[in-house]
């Protein structure tokens, strides 16, 4: 109990220096400090804000973390490295593929693996596929933070389950897949399950126009989101921004780009700007970059190559992972997550334990920008900035 | 564009699916989901759940040696396997204790993908819901064994390739055993010449290494 009214009283303290008053208002008030979560709807998982009120106004905002912390790091650094890869679709539950790509990836940087042609197609065409069912969940769950109460997201899911199901015949699970391994797939895709990610790939635009149609041009959604937390490029930057986040911001910044990891050179898609970097634009941002998703995803599944699913390197270690003892050093891979950069760094002994093993997680370094997007928001603005950020608590507490 | 006409045509695709989830089947706009405890979901072949042991033909015929590889290269340690002896403390190729602790298990498969004698591969069962922690989810051996008819069943194309796979080693062993027995037989046929082979002094093929 005591810790709790010190901690509200430290709030109210900082929040003197932050002179914000309602403009519209002319009568004095005090300011109240109320709590947000950490078990709340609209906080996305057990995640608290202290926020800090001048009547509707936020004047400080304090994001409270770690009620999801479950030692990732430490665990990670005590078993072998391909023990870590079921641990690691646990971050972001969301985008469980994507996760597996980004330790592989930095795995077979550590241990310099070729990886065959087939392979890097997989990867990409799950990669991409995985970004759809982040991008349209997170739009939905940013209408059900500004009150369109689970219709916007059931048209979001309802794409969503037929993704998932491709990913539980590949792999096995829906959302926890494992899928990767270290130089190669834990199984081939057959035809018939490229000939399914065809048909989805073919009827994603339809429903694309029609989640539009729903909701680009609707008055409250443009009403409540335009203009709303605006995020300035500078700040960004400054913040180590990344994902939609940033490039809502105007900043072209896209690690398939930039890195041009596996096979995304080859690819010719685009990367969408935001003009002003408000909630709109985030939201828009993410419509954008599902349609170039899909042109991804059309384009690999044009040039995916027959061939082995396992690099040479590693076949003795299929069967006896534990044995996988990569060379000294240290290595950083990264992805463009759909959430943002998702890197691991990891340093080896040469045991077959990592000696060291840290996760860049984007969601939790997305979400320190929070207070200086919602300071001078109204409290019901708050949410919606939140929800535009777009975090998985699995990731920012790790 | 009029203010408003926005959410009109919001509206009317929610209209629009309204109807459709009366009159349109499930792949075009329809209602997709499912009554699940009265109708359910055909199952993927390789969806994974909690392992479970395989036997040939009787339980006494269980493929697991005990080597305890799959518990070591679990993640989260949720297998527990002990060796049995006979009464000659002479240790046996089979478990005495194999345990599967289902409330520390996360379905990762690696036991299975592991295991160098197909004994262990992932189960369907995904309907284990229970108010007795040690006795229903902490599975001993006993409710671990599944035949391979069940596995045949669940997992076609797995098993079946397995079973290819081993029915061929066993063709390759019984194979090299006829041929051991034919040598042995030959080797008998002609004792003097073997004798004499063994006599012969081995000739060094590169001189001795001094240190």
């Amino acid at each position: 109990m005591t810790t709790r009214t010190n901690s509200l009283k430290t709030t109210m303290q900082t929040s003197k220096n932050y002179e914000v008053r309602d403009p519209q208002s002319s009568i004095e008030t005090q300011t109240l400090a109320i709590n947000v979560g950490p078990q709340h709807p609209s906080t996305h998982g057990v995640f608290r804000m202290n926020v800090v009120l001048d009547g509707e106004v936020v004047t400080s905002l304090k994001p409270v973390m770690g009620y999801l912390h479950r030692n990732h790091e430490q665990i990670a650094e005590n078993m072998s490295y391909a023990a870590s890869m079921p641990y690691t679709d646990r971050l972001d539950y969301f985008n469980s593929m994507t996760n597996n790509f980004g330790w592989a990836l930095t795995v077979e940087k550590l241990a310099a693996i070729d990886v065959p042609e087939r392979v890097e197609y997989v990867r990409v065409i799950m990669a991409e596929l995985t970004r759809l069912v982040n991008h349209v969940s997170a739009i939905g769950f940013l209408l059900n933070d500004l009150g369109a109460f689970f219709t916007p997201v059931l048209y979001a899911f309802r794409e969503r389950e037929k993704i998932l199901d491709i990913f539980e015949e590949v792999s096995g699970s829906r959302m926890m897949c494992n899928y990767f391994r270290f130089g190669g797939l834990r199984r081939d895709v057959t035809p018939a399950v490229l000939e399914k990610i065809r048909g989805i790939v073919n009827k994603f635009p339809a429903f694309l126009d029609e989640f539009e149609t729903l909701l680009t041009k609707n008055e409250i959604l443009c009403m409540r989101c335009q203009n709303v937390g605006i995020l300035p490029r500078d700040l960004a930057v400054n913040a180590s921004i990344t994902g939609p986040l940033l490039r809502a911001s105007g900043v072209n910044y896209d690690i398939r780009k930039v890195d041009g990891y596996s096979v995304y050179n080859r690819f010719e898609f685009k990367v969408p700007l935001g003009p002003k970097g408000d909630v709109y634009d985030r939201y828009y941002v993410r419509i954008l970059e599902m349609r170039e998703s899909l042109k991804i995803l059309d384009q690999a599944l044009k040039g995916i190559p027959a061939g082995e699913i396992m690099a040479k390197k590693m076949l003795p270690f299929v069967k006896s992972p534990r044995n996988f003892k990569p060379p000294v050093g240290e290595a950083y891979g990264r992805v463009e997550g759909p959430k943002g950069e998702l890197g691991f760094y990891v340093v080896s002994d040469g045991t077959a334990q990592p000696w060291r093993y840290h996760v860049r997680a984007p969601s939790f370094i997305n979400l320190t920008i929070l207070e200086d997007m919602c300071r001078g928001q109204k409290l019901a603005d708050a949410i919606v900035i939140l929800g535009s950020i777009d975090i998985v608590l699995g990731e920012v507490d790790r | 564009m009029f203010f408003g006409s926005g959410v009109i045509k919001g509206m009317l695709v929610t209209l629009k699916a309204f109807a459709a989830s009366y009159f349109r089947g499930p792949d075009k706009g329809g209602i997709f989901t499912v009554q699940y405890p009265e109708q359910r979901l055909a199952e993927k072949e390789n969806f994974r759940n909690f392992p479970f042991l395989v036997y040939d033909k009787t339980p006494d015929n269980l493929r697991c040696v005990a080597c305890d590889i799959c518990a070591k290269e679990c993640p989260p340690k949720c297998i527990t396997i002990v060796r049995e002896f006979d009464k000659d403390n002479k240790p046996l190729k089979r478990p005495a204790v194999f345990s599967i602790d289902h409330t520390v298990c996360m379905n990762c498969g690696i036991c299975e993908e592991a295991c160098p004698f197909d004994a262990i591969f992932m189960d369907h069962n995904f309907e284990i819901a229970s108010t007795d922690r040690q006795g229903d989810l902490l599975l001993q051996k006993e409710a671990l064994l599944k035949s391979n008819d069940y596995f045949n069943k669940i997992r076609p194309t797995d098993a079946s390739a397995i079973d290819a796979k081993r029915a061929e080693a066993e063709a390759k062993k019984k194979a090299a055993e006829q041929a051991a027995a034919a040598k042995a037989a030959a080797a008998a046929a002609a004792p003097k010449l073997a004798a004499a082979a063994a006599d012969k002094p081995a000739v060094p093929t590169e001189p001795p290494k001094t240190v």
